[in-house]
C-alpha cells in the first residue's frame, strides 16, 4: 500500500439526466472522499467532462478507476494524478476596501495575476483563476482587509501537449449519434 | 439472439400501445414466466399481458416477486423478470433486488411510475425507484415515452446478464404505457459505448501464473460461484484431475465443484470444515476462481494465508485487490481461464500435501456431529443429512439464511451446480420460499426442497398460499427450534448467554400448510424423518414439514467474526453435556 495522496481523475460520461448523481452515489457508496467534483460539457455532442479530485492510495485509486468504468454511462476514466497537466480553479473574491486601501489591494492582485472586476466605494471583487496553492496564496494576503463573500470552483484539469483527450479511445465510437 | 416465439404474431411496424410493447419486447428476450402484483401505474401493461404467451405468478408481496425472479435466474441461469407499480410496489421489490445485486443475479425489474407530467410533484404512490435503486442495481433506467420503450428493455437484458451478471430495473411511466408508437425490433448486436462487459486475460499474467502453479507445493483451488455463472465446472475437473490440486468451495460455488470428487474438501470460511481452513493457512499457492475474498471466507485478513502466493482469475476488475492483496490477477472468464492454463500446467501427484491434508481430516472427523448417535433428540444437522441421503443427493435445495442454511452446507453434498440456492453475500432471511417457487418454475421436473428456519419462514410464509394458487410443488422442511438460531448462537458464545429477542413463538406450522389446502407434517424423533421425507416426495402438492429440532445447538466449527481464520470454535467434546454426544461413529456413511 503507497500512502494517500491528491489524486486527479478526468471521467468522460454520457451527457444523459442523472449520471452525475451515479458517479456521486459511487463515491459516497465506497467511501472515496471527494475533494472536489466538476462538471461540463465536452465539444463532442453528448459526452460530459469530470475532473474529479480525491484523496486515495495507488490501489483505492485503481479500485476507483475500476468501479468507475462499471458503470454503464461512464466512457473513459483517467487518472492524470501523476501526468504533466494544467490544473485550473476559479475563484471570485469580494474584499472590505475603501478609497485608501485600492491601489494596495490592486497591486496584489497584479503580482498573483488577478483582476478587479467590480468596485463600489467601500468594496471591491476580484477574479482569479489558477492553480489550488495560487488562489489559495490570494486569500490569505486579501484576509487582513476583510473577505466579504468567496467562490470558487473545483479543479478543473488537462494534460498538456501531445496528449489528446479527444475520445479517439477504442471504445468510444467515432459517431455518437446512434448510440444514445 | 433468442429465436421469435412461434406462438408470437409479428407486429414489427404495426402502431401499439407502450404497454403491448414491454411484452413485445419480454416475449423477445425469451420471457416465458414473469413475478409480480398489480397496481395502478403499471395497469396498463397488465392490461395488455393477456395477449401474449407470458405466465405471470400472482406473489403475496413484491419482495416475494423479487426473490421468485432470483430464484428463477440461479436455477436456469436465465434472466428472471418481476413486475410492480409504483410507490410501494416497487420499493417493496428493493430486499430481492438487492439481494440480486450481492450475489450477481441476472434480473430484469419492471415498475410502473407516475404519468411523466406528475413525476416530482409527490404524487400518489410516487416514488423516485430509479434514484433508490442506483446502489443495489447494476444499472437502471427511467422510461418516459413508449419509442423508448423496445430499446431500453432489450439494452437491460443485455446489461443484467453480460459480463458479470446483475439486476437492472425498469421504470415506465403510465403515459408512456397508454401512448401508442410504431413498434420497431432490432436483432442487432448492442454497443453501449461506455461498457466493457468482457475482459479478456493478459498473456504475461497467463504465464505469471502457470510459473508460480509450478513451484507451488501445497496448492489450493478456491472454487466460487463464478465457476458456476460461466459453467466452468468440467473446465474445473480437468484442471484439477491433471494437477491432484485440492478444492475448496465457498458457499456460493458449491455444487460447481463435484462435492464428492475425492479432491474436493468442502466448504472454507466461517462454518468451513477445520481441515479446509487450516490447509488455507498452511497453503504456499491460493488460485482464486471466480470468488471476491469476502469476510465471512477470509476472517482476519491480517493472518489470513500469508504464506501463500495468490492468484485471482475474476472477470470483475474491480474485485482485484479489494480485500485481499493478491500476486497475479488474471482478469476474464473463469472457465476460458482455466481452459488457457490447463496446457500449461503440469501433471502431478502431490501425495505429500494430499497426505497432509487428510491427517488433519482425519482429526476433526471425529467431532462431525454427523457421525454421532442422537440418543434420542432430533438433531438439524441429521435431518439435513437425512434429507441429502433419502433424496439421493439430487434435489434442488434453497436455503433460507441462518444456521439451518450452514448446515445444509455442511450436510447436503451438491455435486451439480445449480442445484443449491442461497442468499449469500446479503444473507436475506425470508428468501428461500419465494426463491424455492421461482426456481420450481426454472426447473419443473426438479425435486425442490426449501430449507429454511422458523424465522425466516415467518417471513415470507404468505407465499405457500401462491403455491397453493398455481398449484406448484415444493417440499418446505422448516427447522423449527424455537429461536432465531444464528442470533441466539451468537448470543451464546458472544454475549453472555442473554437470549434477547430470539425465542420465538410460531404458529402450528401444520396447520398453516392445511389452512391452504396443502399437507403439514410434523416431525420429532429421528426416526420419523425418513416417512415424512418419503412422503413428502410422493405427495403431489406442497408439503410443509415441521421439523422440531433440538433448540440450543450450535453450528460448528465457527470462526468468530474478525478472527484468524485457523482460530475455530470447535464442537465441545466434553461428555457431560446432555446434548452432547459422546464419541461414538454413528450408522451414517
Amino acid at each position: 500500500m503507497t500512502r494517500s495522496v491528491k489524486r486527479t481523475f478526468a471521467v468522460f460520461v454520457e451527457d444523459k439526466p442523472g449520471v452525475l448523481n451515479r458517479v456521486a452515489s459511487l463515491f459516497r457508496r465506497r467511501s472515496y472522499n471527494i475533494d472536489s467534483l466538476n462538471v461540463g460539457t465536452t465539444h463532442e455532442p453528448g459526452v460530459s467532462r469530470m475532473t474529479i479530485v480525491c484523496d486515495a492510495d495507488t490501489d483505492t485509486a485503481r479500485r476507483i478507476e475500476a468501479n468507475l468504468y462499471k458503470m454503464v454511462n461512464v466512457l473513459w476514466v483517467d487518472d492524470i494524478t501523476h501526468k504533466q497537466t494544467i490544473d485550473r480553479v476559479l475563484a471570485l473574491i469580494k474584499v472590505n476596501c475603501d478609497r485608501d486601501q485600492r491601489d494596495e489591494v490592486l497591486k496584489i492582485c497584479e503580482v498573483f495575476r488577478a483582476r478587479a472586476i467590480d468596485m463600489s466605494p467601500d468594496r471591491i471583487t476580484i477574479e482569479i483563476t489558477g492553480a489550488r496553492d495560487k488562489v489559495e496564496g490570494l486569500v490569505s494576503v486579501l484576509k487582513p482587509f476583510g473577505i466579504l463573500e468567496l467562490v470558487q470552483t473545483g479543479t478543473v484539469a488537462m494534460t498538456r501537449g501531445v496528449e489528446k483527450h479527444d475520445l479517439a479511445h477504442p471504445t468510444v465510437p467515432a459517431s455518437r449519434n446512434d448510440a444514445a | 439472439m433468442t429465436p421469435a416465439n412461434p406462438k408470437l404474431k409479428n407486429r414489427i411496424g404495426e402502431s401499439l400501445s407502450g404497454a403491448q410493447i414491454i411484452w413485445e419486447a419480454l416475449v423477445r428476450e425469451g420471457v416465458e414466466v414473469c413475478f409480480g402484483y398489480p397496481g395502478g401505474a403499471i395497469m396498463p401493461a397488465y392490461d395488455a399481458m393477456i395477449q401474449y404467451p407470458v405466465h405471470h405468478v400472482l406473489t403475496r408481496h413484491e419482495q416475494g416477486a423479487s426473490h421468485m425472479a432470483d430464484g428463477y435466474a440461479r436455477a436456469s441461469g436465465q434472466v428472471g423478470v418481476c413486475i410492480a407499480t409504483s410507490g410501494p410496489g416497487a420499493t417493496n421489490l428493493i430486499t430481492g433486488i438487492a439481494t440480486a445485486m450481492l450475489d450477481s443475479i441476472p434480473m430484469v425489474c419492471i415498475t410502473g411510475q407516475v404519468p411523466s407530467a406528475l413525476i416530482g410533484s409527490d404524487a400518489f404512490q410516487e416514488t423516485d425507484i430509479t434514484g433508490c435503486t442506483i446502489p443495489v442495481t447494476k444499472h437502471n433506467y427511467l422510461v418516459t415515452k413508449p419509442e423508448q420503450i423496445a430499446p431500453t428493455i432489450r439494452e437491460a437484458f443485455y446489461v443484467a446478464r453480460s459480463g458479470r451478471p446483475g439486476p437492472v430495473l425498469v421504470d415506465i411511466t403510465k403515459d408512456a404505457q397508454q401512448q401508442s408508437c410504431v413498434f420497431e425490433w432490432s436483432d442487432d448486436e448492442i454497443v453501449l459505448p461506455g461498457y466493457r462487459p468482457d475482459y479478456a486475460p493478459l498473456p504475461e499474467q497467463l504465464e505469471e501464473a502457470v510459473a508460480l502453479i509450478k513451484a507451488a507445493k501445497r496448492p489450493i483451488l478456491f472454487a466460487g460461484h463464478g465457476i458456476i455463472k460461466s459453467q466452468a465446472t468440467d473446465a474445473v475437473i480437468e484442471f484439477v484431475e491433471k494437477t491432484n490440486i485440492p478444492v475448496a468451495c465457498t458457499l456460493l460455488g458449491l455444487g460447481g465443484f463435484p462435492a464428492t470428487h475425492p479432491r474436493n474438501l468442502g466448504m472454507m470460511g466461517m462454518h468451513g470444515e477445520t481441515w479446509v481452513n487450516k490447509a488455507i493457512q498452511d497453503a504456499d499457492l491460493i488460485i482464486a476462481a471466480g470468488m471476491r475474498f469476502d469476510d465471512r471466507v477470509t476472517g482476519n485478513l491480517k493472518t489470513y494465508a500469508q504464506n501463500a502466493k495468490k492468484i485471482h482469475i475474476e472477470l470483475d476488475p474491480a474485485e482485484i485487490n479489494k480485500n485481499v492483496w493478491v500476486d497475479v490477477p488474471i482478469v476474464g472468464d473463469v472457465g476460458e481461464v482455466l481452459a488457457d492454463l490447463l496446457p500449461h500446467v503440469e501433471q502431478c501427484d502431490r501425495s505429500e500435501w494430499l497426505d497432509y491434508i487428510d491427517e488433519i481430516k482425519g482429526d476433526s472427523a471425529v467431532r462431525d456431529i454427523k457421525n454421532l448417535p442422537d440418543l434420542g433428540k432430533l438433531y438439524a444437522a441429521h435431518v439435513i443429512h437425512d434429507i441429502y441421503r433419502f433424496t439421493e443427493g439430487k434435489a434442488l435445495v434453497v436455503t433460507d439464511v441462518g444456521q439451518h442454511q450452514m448446515w445444509e452446507a455442511q450436510y447436503y453434498k451438491h455435486d451439480y451446480p445449480r442445484k443449491l440456492l442461497t442468499s449469500g453475500g446479503l444473507g436475506t432471511m425470508g428468501f428461500a420460499l419465494p426463491a424455492g417457487i421461482g426456481a420450481k418454475f426454472a426447473q419443473p421436473g426438479d425435486s425442490v426442497w426449501v430449507i429454511c428456519g422458523d424465522g425466516g419462514f415467518q417471513m415470507t410464509q404468505a407465499e405457500l398460499s401462491t403455491c397453493a394458487q398455481e398449484g406448484i410443488k415444493v417440499n418446505v422442511a422448516i427447522i423449527n427450534n424455537g429461536f432465531l438460531g444464528m442470533v441466539r448462537q451468537w448470543q451464546e458464545f458472544f454475549f453472555g448467554g442473554r437470549y434477547v429477542a430470539t425465542p420465538l413463538l410460531s404458529p402450528d406450522f401444520v396447520k398453516i400448510a392445511e389452512a391452504h389446502s396443502l399437507t403439514g407434517i410434523r416431525v420429532e424423533q429421528r426416526s420419523e424423518v425418513e416417512e415424512a421425507v418419503r412422503v413428502a416426495e410422493a405427495t403431489e402438492g406442497t408439503v410443509v414439514i415441521d421439523f422440531r429440532v433440538e433448540q440450543e445447538d450450535a453450528v460448528y466449527p465457527m470462526v468468530p467474526a474478525g478472527a484468524n481464520l485457523h482460530d475455530m470454535i470447535q464442537r465441545p467434546a466434553a461428555p457431560n453435556q446432555d446434548h452432547n454426544p459422546i464419541f461414538e461413529t454413528g450408522e451414517d456413511e
